[in-house]
């Protein structure tokens, strides 16, 4: 298993419970897809709200995601392949300023 | 960690790139990243001959990321470039518990961190309603129109007190792009041609307002105030938003997954966006100008001249009577008459303004 440590900023910690910073075990070999389906499934208050998370099953536009701090349109999207220990970054930019 | 050109800085060459910016598709490392971003900004400012020297502005600030970072930024300029500015935290206390109340408490703390002096206006004193009573006698469909108007006379007031002529918002490059998608979508020609000014001034007021962030995309202010750890609020206002705004900006979002570069390409299209000069009525004889008003079509009354005086407030306004106070009068008509036996111990300046208020007629 992989343990990876997930935070929702920019207000998405709304619909995860108010909970800012989440860790969850995920499978060896898992890619990024697999972890959000995951986040959906496990850490989600309320199916209705997938949609702030989830377009066309993938993450929303709007929302920033990064890995270990780094871009993840640089680290592949989707099919990146998770590592132990991983920090992943949500950040909605829909919000105002 | 080992030297890898795939994942080098497209600037440096040697750093590893941690982010895309979406204007260029450049791949950048921090540092980069952080001289482009500054850099930017301060060519858009000396190329718009946004400040003199010696100039007092006011940041408008709430809190949010856009001002925060618009403040780090001001700050940093400031001070590497010697614009000789003076610089103001402006906030608005609309009077939203749980939402402003914990945002105004993040630009206290930017107030110590960036050692700028703030002032504070609320619309309760301003107005005597806070935007909480607004929502509960009007409604929440209509919060956004009331905040909006009540807003920016707010910022002009709350400049006025402090004797500035300049204030600075964060609206950003998504932001504008949004009002121009907006404004073609409900065929609102006259503000499309005006949606992408940089400086913008109400007639009549003399406090102009400007946009130093008008080219820069949300994303990397977003991704500066993250990377600096930079401190700011992030809350949706309790109140939702306006369901047009709302759409158009998904619908931005999803255009800008595609591609983009179409955020800067829609602001380009607004910039060159020129109506046709208005055909000069014929026979009309020139008559003195300051007696001649309009009455338009929502029923308020124009005067001609600039720097007219709303004759409720006594605020500079282009009509006879102004928006805010047409807002206000309605929902006047509306409050409730006798308050709620030990609800409502109302102080006595506020009190005072609200039989005043009672007692306008128009």
């Amino acid at each position: 298993m992989l343990t990876i440590n997930v935070e929702f900023l920019g207000g998405l910690d709304a619909i995860f419970g108010h909970v800012r910073e989440h860790t969850v075990q995920v499978e060896d070999g898992s890619n990024f897809r697999e972890l959000t389906q995951h986040l959906v499934e496990h850490l989600l208050k309320d199916r209705k709200d997938e949609d702030v998370f989830i377009e066309d099953g993938s993450i929303r536009p709007g929302i920033l995601v990064l890995i270990n701090d780094t871009d993840w349109e640089l680290e592949g999207e989707d099919e990146y392949e998770l590592q132990d220990k991983d920090l992943i970054t949500f950040t909605s930019t829909l919000h105002g300023g | 960690m080992a030297f890898n050109p795939k994942t080098a800085c497209h600037l440096c060459h040697s750093r590893k790139a941690v982010m895309k910016r979406p204007k260029t598709l450049q791949k950048l490392c921090k540092e980069c990243f952080y001289n482009v971003f500054e850099t930017e900004i301060h060519n858009t400012i000396i190329s718009a001959n946004l400040f003199h020297k010696g100039e007092r502005v006011a940041i408008g600030a709430s809190g949010g990321k856009d001002s925060t970072v618009l403040a780090h930024i001001l700050k940093t300029l400031n001070e590497r470039y010697d614009y000789g500015l003076e610089l103001v935290l402006l906030s608005i206390d609309e009077g939203i518990v749980g939402y402003r109340d914990d945002s105004l408490a993040t630009v206290k703390r930017n107030k110590e961190q960036y050692q700028m002096p703030l002032e504070i206006v609320s619309y309760k004193e301003l107005y005597s309603w806070s935007m909480d009573e607004i929502v509960a006698c009007a409604g929440i469909r209509s919060s956004c129109t009331y905040c909006g108007v009540l807003r920016r006379q707010a910022l002009d007031r709350g400049a006025a007190r402090l004797g500035i002529a300049h204030v600075v918002t964060g609206h950003n490059a998504d932001d504008m792009a949004e009002t121009v998608l907006m404004n073609l979508l409900r065929g609102d020609v006259n503000r499309l041609e005006s949606s992408t000014n940089i400086i913008t001034q109400s007639s009549g007021s003399p406090i102009k307002r400007s946009k130093p962030f008008k080219y820069t995309y949300e994303k990397e202010i977003v991704l500066y105030a993250h990377y600096k750890k930079l401190d700011y609020f992030s809350t949706e206002c309790t109140y939702a938003p306006e369901a047009f705004r709302g759409t158009a900006r998904t619908l931005l979002k999803s255009l800008e997954a595609i591609k983009p570069s179409c955020i800067i390409d829609i602001i380009q299209s607004g910039e060159n966006f020129k109506l046709k000069p208005k055909k000069q009525r014929k026979n009309v004889v020139k008559r003195n100008t300051a007696q001649e008003i309009e009455v338009r079509g929502d029923g308020s009354v124009s005067l001609n001249k600039d720097g007219n005086k709303c004759e409720s407030c006594g605020y500079l306004s282009t009509n006879k009577i102004c928006k805010a106070c047409i807002l206000l009068k309605g929902l006047e008509s509306s409050r409730a008459k006798v308050p709620i036996e030990g609800g409502n111990i109302a102080i006595d300046g506020a009190a005072q303004v609200t039989k005043k208020l009672e007692t306008l007629s128009f």
